[in-house]
């Protein structure tokens, strides 16, 4: 019996390997094919056309200015809800909300591809008459969206797991509420949040099904978020919906974008989960 | 005199810090009520623009070119057996290796580093499973473009939820459980099995609805193995007239998925295949949040009637 659950604990382990392994040897093909310096100076990410470029900047541009417009929302919203949850709402509440919260990253996430390109466009093209049908603007925000509960719901337990001591200190020495959270539990609890917005980067820069339907499928070198632009990700759908031999150049590149997107994510992943445990032996 | 002007000085600064309280309790309240106003929004507009296409011709209807005829049929049934491939690799997996790691495994730096492992899994982009399926299950196991490569593809991805959600269960369980039982002469295994299995299954079901929540509504994976989003038939049926009566084919066969659906007619212009969309998302969003909701009910119901 022990060795069919022993084979579960390694499951993880092989399905980690199956990753590296496959992105490592299906877009071994395309590195060898294209000199480095080419994906460094090139400035268009073309592989699948006649004269292709291979500028990842192009891409590597896309994810940044949606994962940047997503944070600028999922950042502060996220940490004022989590202080709020934190610090002023009442237990009741707390109970309600936080569980309702995050139902908002349990929305499948084409649904909110929908509700950007087909509802938030349209109004922001009010505002903004410029604005084109796909945009980096409209993805990102709602993308913000999503990764709310990422900052808030870890962000409160850290601030919550601050001690209650530190609190009262502050309180007797004449402090209000708010400057109690922000001059004390929040630096006590800044590596927890820290690893929170961490995760959260992590999962706005591999997001793929709302940027790729919202946000556009062109790759562009811009750092316009008013503009269209694919996301290294969305370049992925945008391959994988044509027809796809095995072993062609675009079933290459894929995995070459896979390779990329992979270890950015981890170096999210890895940090997040440090500063994680380095908050929990610090508490 | 200059106490008297220390204490006005203080009761100033009490009272404006007070009022910035306040504001700053209002300014929370407003956020959160806006935040989970935007899931209001979503359901709401789904249900204008799509809830007037769900009838019984949407259900049991293939995909068409024209837009009013065209209905979910391939798409649930789709999503049906994906999910039957999904929960029966992911479940005992991601069971066994809670299991494992909770109740067996040595502390050392191997275990460490499963840990860390899995910690990491749970942030790799779906996509990126996707890819992977692509080129292990699709190509070099030879499944094709099929639902057992898709549904494996998905299990993977909600593994670590299941295992997680398992060892979260098996902690709560004090260590008194496990003593009483090694002291009746129970083996390690007969522990898991008649007594810490049987008393974390609340805990334990939470984390399969939710994994298998996530599972019904991502559609990166599929799309990069290449599921198709223009079906008119059927997988072949489990169940036959003939002896042995349960066929496996339907494994092997080409398959599309309610998101995958959805993701085609958001694409295609023109407001009949958008309302097609909504109704897609409207279906998707009662079933991946009434999952949720029941999830958090029964979480609720065993932190309240579980007490150690």
């Amino acid at each position: 019996m022990v060795w069919i659950l022993r084979f579960g604990g390694w499951i993880s382990v092989l399905v980690t390997f199956g990753i590296v392994i496959t992105l490592v040897t299906e877009s071994g093909p395309f590195f060898a094919k294209v000199p480095f310096q080419r994906l460094v100076s090139d400035r268009m990410w073309t592989p699948l056309f006649a004269d292709p470029q291979y500028g990842i900047s192009a891409l590597l541009a896309g994810t940044l200015v949606t994962t940047g417009v997503a944070l600028l929302v999922a950042v502060p919203l996220g940490t004022i809800l989590a202080i709020f949850l934190s610090e002023f709402a009442s237990v009741r509440l707390r109970e309600v909300v936080k569980p309702m919260l995050e139902l908002l990253s349990a929305v499948p996430t084409v649904v909110y591809g929908y509700f950007a390109l087909l509802t938030l466009t349209p109004l922001l093209q009010i505002l903004l008459p410029d604005l084109p049908q796909f945009s980096m603007l409209s993805a990102g925000l709602i993308m913000g969206i999503m990764i709310i509960p990422y900052v808030t719901s870890l962000g409160e337990d850290s601030m919550r797991s601050v001690p209650m001591l530190l609190r009262e200190g502050a309180y007797a020495l004449g402090d209000g509420k708010l400057g109690v959270a922000l001059r004390v539990v929040f630096p006590g609890a800044f590596s927890g949040l820290a690893a929170a917005y961490v995760l959260a980067i992590s999962r706005a820069v591999g997001e793929t099904m709302i940027v790729a339907i919202a946000a556009g499928l062109q790759p562009k070198l811009t750092m316009n978020p008013l503009d269209s632009a694919a996301t290294v990700t969305a370049f992925i759908v945008q391959v994988s919906l044509g027809d796809l031999p095995h072993g062609s150049i675009g079933y290459q590149s894929i995995f070459a974008a896979g390779a990329v997107l992979f270890l950015m994510t981890l170096g999210f992943n890895l940090a997040g989960h440090a500063l994680r445990r380095r908050f929990h032996h610090a508490v | 005199m200059r106490s008297e002007h220390f204490l006005e000085n203080q009761k100033q600064t009490a009272s404006r810090r007070k009022a910035i309280d306040l504001w700053f309790g209002r300014l929370g309240f407003v956020l959160m009520l806006g935040t989970l106003g935007v899931l209001a929004v979503l359901l709401l507009n789904l249900a204008v623009n799509g809830l007037s296409r769900i009838d019984w011709h949407f259900l049991t209807s293939f995909p068409s070119r024209k837009a009013a005829e065209a209905g979910v049929l391939s798409a649930w049934v789709g999503t049906t057996l994906l999910m039957l491939v999904t929960a029966s690799l992911a479940i005992p997996l991601g069971v066994a290796a809670g299991v494992y790691l909770e109740e067996y495994a040595p502390k050392n730096r191997w275990t460490d580093f499963i840990e860390i492992n899995i910690a990491n899994l749970a942030g790799v982009p779906s996509i990126l499973y996707g890819l992977m399926a692509l080129g292990l299950f699709v190509y070099k196991f030879k499944f094709g473009q099929s639902i057992l490569a898709g549904g494996m593809a998905l299990g993977c991805l909600v593994l670590p939820i299941v295992i997680v959600a398992t060892r979260e269960s098996l902690r709560t369980i004090p260590s008194s459980i496990r003593e009483a039982a090694f002291a009746l002469g129970a083996t390690r295994w007969q522990a898991v099995w008649h007594h810490l299995l049987r008393y974390s299954t609340g805990g334990i079901a939470t984390g399969v609805i939710l994994a298998m929540s996530r599972a019904i509504g991502e559609s990166s994976p599929l799309i990069t193995i290449g599921a198709l989003t223009f079906i008119a038939f059927l997988p072949p049926a489990p169940l036959i007239a003939q002896p042995p009566f349960v066929s496996f084919e339907w494994l092997f066969s080409p398959f599309t998925a309610l998101p995958i659906q959805m993701f085609n007619w958001v694409s295609r212009p023109g407001e009949e295949f958008q309302a097609n969309a909504a109704a897609a998302g409207l279906i998707l969003m009662v079933i991946t949040l009434g999952m949720n909701g029941v999830a958090i009910l029964l979480r609720r119901h065993v932190q309240r009637n579980i007490k150690w």
